[in-house]
C-alpha cells in the first residue's frame, strides 16, 4: 500500500490485504520502542495475542474491537461477541484462565438505553460462562452520525504455564476443529439479506476457554498449534498457520463438520462455508499419537460434541492448503478476506 | 455400460466416484494410447471439474480439454464494442454482470459506466423488461449474451410483449455449430465431446445425431455433479474404445431426445442463426443468433445507429496482445501456459475475458487454486 492509497474494506477483512497493511504500517519498526523486546511473543508475531515470561509462567495479553452489524443477530449480539472474542484469543495462546478483562464502549448519540442494557446483560452472561470478570472500563458518547450506533473494545490478561502459538504445526500433525464451521458468518449473512431460511441458523459465538482447556489437559505438549478461524474462516486461518509454520495443510473437505442449515444457506448464497467467520471454534494441531485422545476430550464437552479431525500438516506444499474434496484434490486459495464486512 | 446402468446415480458419493475413476483407468489402459483427448464445451463443466479437483483423479493419459463453453468469453470484440458505443451514445443499457468488465477494443462497459454511461446489471431478460417498464420515457437496450439457454429467456421476454422503449442487442450464440468447427480443425486431437446437459435440455440430445454422423466422433450428454461428469467420461471412453460414433444421453433426468419443444419454438420464432466470429475461435457458420425480421421493432441494431468505428482508432492495451484467451477457448492451451495468468491477469484486474466471467476457464482455475493437477499430493 503506497501513501496515496486509501484504506478500503478489504484492509479489515482478515485476509492478505489486512495482514499486509498491519505488517507494513503497525509492525514495521515497532520493535525499536524500549521494552518491546521483553515480550517473547510480540507485535511482529502477529499472533492472537502477546506473551511475556513472568517467573515460571507466561502473562498473555490481547485486545479486540467489535463493530458488527446488525448488533443483535440469531445466537448472540455485539456484547456476547465482545467478551468471547477476547476470551477466545487468550485461549488460542494457551491461556484459558482469564485474570480480567477491560471493556471500552463508544456509543452514538440517540442510542436506546434499553438496547444498551440488553448488550450489558449479554456481556455479563458471557463473562459468567467464561469465568472472566470485567475489571475496568471506559465509556464515550459521539454525536449522531459520527459513529454507527455502538463500538465495543475489550482487552484481556491471563496467566498460563505454556504458550501455544499459531506457528507450531509440524509435518504429520493432525488438524482438529472443535465443531461445525461457518455458523456465525452465514447466520449474520442470512439475517442481513433477509433470506427467509427455515431451520435454526444461529451464530456459534461462545467462550471456548473451557473447551480448549480440556484439549490442553488431554494433549499436553502434543498440542502444537492453535488458532480461531474468525474473519476469512477456516481457509484464511489454515493458510496463516501453514505459512507461519512452514508446512502445507491437507484438508479433507468431507470431514469438515457443517450443520444442515449452513450447508443449505451456503449453497443458496453461493458462499463457501470455509471462507466465513466462526466465533466459537478453534483449529488445534496435535501430534498424531495424541489426536484421538484430544478429540475424545473435546467431544466430552458440550461445545465440542461435533469436533472432528479434518486434516494433516504435510511437509510439501509449504504455506499452501490442499483440499481433498473426496472426488479429487485442488489447492484451496487464500481468500482476500472475509466476504462480508463488519462480521465481528 | 454395466457400471452405469446397474446403479442409479447419486449426486455426491465418493465411493461411487472411486469406482468410476477405476473404470476410467481401465478404459484408458484398454484404449492403450499415451493420450486420449476429449473436450467439454461448457463453463459449468469446468467449474465442477475444478471445484471438486477432478483433474487430480483422471488417469494421466486422459486429457479433458476445455472448449469454447463460456458465452461471455466468446462474445466478439465488435459485439462488446457495439454495447460500449451504444452506452457512450447515451442509451441506457442492461446486461449480465459478467459482461461489465469484458474488454472491448479499447474500453469495457465498466469503463463506459465509470465515465457516466447508464449501464445496469440484471439477472435476465425479464428483469430488463421491468426496468424498461418502470421508466417508459427512456429507451432501454438489453445487451443479450449467452447460449441457447439464455437465448430462450430473451425470446420469451420478446414474445410476452415488452413495452415499446425496450429493445435487444443480441450477441447470443448457438453451441452445436461450434462443435463442428472444433471437430474440423486440421490438427484436432479431440476424440469425443462431453455435451452440456443444460443446453441439451432445450435442444434435445437428438441435435447431435447429425454431427456424430458427419464427423464420426462420439458425444455424451452429461450433467454437472461430480458423478455426472465422471460417468459421462466413462461413457465417452467406452464409445472411443469400441470405435462407436454415437450420442449417449447420461443426463436423462433432465434431457430428452426431442428437448423442450415449447422453448425451441420460441427460440426460432425470435432468432435466426447467422454466421459470425466467436472471439478467439473462428468464423462459426450459423453460430450467432440474430433477431428475425418480424422482430425488427425490438432490434437495437435497426433502432439505433451504432458507431463502433470511433472505438477502433485507439490502440488496444499492450498486455492484451499477450493474452491467450483464444487458444485457451479453442482447447489449444491451458491457463498455466499463459504468461499473464495469475500475475498480470487477475480477477480484480483481468486482461482477457476468460478471467472476467465466472464461466471463464482462467477465472475458474484461479478461484479454485490456480493449478488443477495435484495427483502427487499426499500426507
Amino acid at each position: 500500500m503506497n501513501r496515496d492509497e486509501r484504506v478500503v474494506m478489504k484492509h479489515g477483512a482478515g485476509g492478505r490485504a489486512m495482514r499486509a497493511l498491519v505488517s507494513e504500517l503497525f509492525v514495521a519498526g515497532a520493535g525499536d520502542v524500549p521494552g518491546a523486546d521483553a515480550w517473547e511473543v510480540g507485535l511482529s508475531a502477529m499472533d492472537d495475542g502477546a506473551a511475556v515470561r513472568i517467573g515460571d509462567r507466561w502473562l498473555v495479553l490481547t485486545t479486540d474491537s467489535h463493530v458488527i452489524s446488525p448488533l443483535f443477530f440469531p445466537g448472540g449480539d455485539i456484547g456476547r461477541l465482545a467478551i468471547c472474542g477476547t476470551v477466545n484469543d487468550l485461549a488460542m495462546m494457551g491461556a484459558t484462565e482469564v485474570l480480567g478483562l477491560t471493556c471500552a464502549v463508544i456509543v452514538e448519540e440517540g442510542f436506546p438505553r434499553a438496547d444498551l442494557e440488553r448488550v450489558q446483560e449479554s456481556m455479563r452472561a458471557a463473562c459468567r460462562e467464561a469465568g472472566a470478570p470485567v475489571v475496568t472500563g471506559d465509556t464515550k458518547v459521539m454525536g449522531k452520525g459520527e459513529l454507527d450506533r455502538l463500538v465495543i473494545n475489550t482487552a484481556g490478561v491471563a496467566l498460563c504455564g505454556r504458550v501455544v502459538r499459531d506457528s507450531g504445526l509440524r509435518a504429520g500433525d493432525r488438524i482438529l476443529v472443535t465443531g461445525t464451521i461457518g455458523d456465525h458468518g452465514l447466520a449474520v449473512m442470512a439475517k442481513r439479506t433477509g433470506l427467509g431460511l427455515q431451520g435454526d441458523l444461529r451464530s456459534d459465538v461462545a467462550p471456548i476457554n473451557g473447551l480448549v482447556r480440556r484439549a490442553l489437559v488431554a494433549g499436553g505438549a502434543a498440542v502444537t498449534a492453535m488458532k480461531d478461524p474468525t474473519r476469512g474462516g477456516l481457509a484464511s486461518a489454515l493458510h496463516e498457520m501453514a505459512s507461519k509454520s512452514g508446512v502445507g495443510v491437507l484438508l479433507e473437505e468431507r470431514r469438515v463438520p457443517l450443520s444442515d442449515e449452513v450447508r443449505a444457506a451456503a449453497e443458496v448464497l453461493g458462499i463457501d462455508p470455509l471462507h466465513v467467520a466462526n466465533e466459537g471454534k478453534a483449529i488445534i494441531g496435535v501430534r498424531p499419537e495424541a489426536a484421538e485422545t484430544v478429540l475424545a476430550a473435546l467431544r466430552d464437552h458440550p461445545l465440542g460434541a461435533r469436533a472432528a479431525i479434518v486434516g494433516t500438516a504435510i511437509a510439501d506444499h509449504g504455506g499452501q492448503v490442499v483440499l481433498d474434496t473426496g472426488f479429487g484434490k485442488r489447492l484451496l486459495p487464500e481468500p482476500e478476506g472475509e466476504p462480508l464486512p463488519r462480521i465481528c | 455400460m454395466s457400471l452405469l446402468a446397474s446403479r442409479p446415480l447419486e449426486f455426491r458419493d465418493p465411493e461411487r466416484a472411486r469406482a468410476l475413476v477405476g473404470a476410467l483407468e481401465r478404459l484408458t489402459a484398454e484404449i492403450g494410447r499415451d493420450r486420449v483427448s476429449v473436450m467439454h464445451v461448457c463453463g459449468s463443466h469446468e467449474q465442477a471439474i475444478a471445484r471438486f479437483g477432478l483433474r487430480a483423479s483422471f488417469p494421466p493419459a486422459l486429457d479433458v480439454i476445455m472448449g469454447p463453453g463460456c458465452p461471455v468469453c466468446i462474445t466478439d470484440l465488435p459485439e462488446v464494442d457495439e454495447g460500449v458505443a451504444l452506452a457512450e451514445q447515451g442509451v441506457r443499457l442492461a446486461t449480465y454482470a459478467d459482461m461489465l468488465r469484458v474488454p472491448g477494443t479499447s474500453r469495457s462497459l465498466a469503463d463506459a459506466q465509470a465515465a457516466g454511461a447508464r449501464v445496469e446489471v440484471v439477472y435476465g431478460a425479464a428483469q430488463a423488461v421491468e426496468l424498461a417498464r418502470a421508466e417508459p420515457s427512456t429507451e432501454l437496450v438489453f445487451f443479450a449474451t449467452g447460449f441457447e439457454t439464455t437465448a430462450v429467456a430473451t425470446a420469451a421476454a420478446l414474445l410476452a410483449g415488452p413495452p415499446p422503449n425496450f429493445s435487444v442487442l443480441s450477441a447470443h450464440k448457438y453451441i452445436p455449430p461450434v462443435m463442428e468447427i472444433v471437430a474440423e480443425m486440421p490438427d484436432t486431437r479431440i476424440e469425443g465431446f462431453l455435451a452440456a446437459g443444460h443446453a441439451a435440455t432445450i435442444t434435445g440430445w437428438g441435435v447431435f445425431e447429425g454431427f456424430v454422423e458427419r464427423h464420426r466422433i462420439p458425444v455424451v450428454v452429461a450433467g454437472f455433479e461430480p458423478l455426472d461428469i465422471l460417468a459421462g467420461l466413462v461413457g465417452l471412453l467406452e464409445l472411443i474404445r469400441d470405435r462407436r460414433a454415437e450420442v449417449i444421453n447420461l443426463y436423462p433426468r433432465c434431457v430428452t431426445r426431442a428437448g423442450n419443444l415449447v422453448a425451441q419454438e420460441k427460440l426460432w420464432k425470435v432468432f435466426r442463426p447467422i454466421g459470425g466470429r466467436w472471439r478467439g475461435i473462428a468464423h462459426v457458420p450459423n453460430g450467432n443468433l440474430r433477431l428475425r425480421d418480424e422482430m425488427a421493432a425490438f432490434d437495437a441494431r435497426r433502432r439505433f445507429t451504432i458507431d463502433v468505428a470511433r472505438l477502433w482508432t485507439e490502440a488496444p492495451a499492450a498486455l492484451a496482445q499477450q493474452c491467450r484467451c483464444g487458444d485457451i477457448m479453442a482447447g489449444i492451451a491451458s491457463p498455466s501456459d499463459c504468461a499473464l495468468f495469475g500475475r498480470a491477469c487477475l480477477p480484480e484486474s483481468p486482461v482477457g475475458a476468460c478471467m472476467v466471467s465466472s464461466e471463464g476457464t482462467c477465472k475458474i482455475w484461479h478461484l479454485y487454486g490456480g493449478h488443477p493437477n495435484l495427483r502427487e499430493v499426499g500426507p
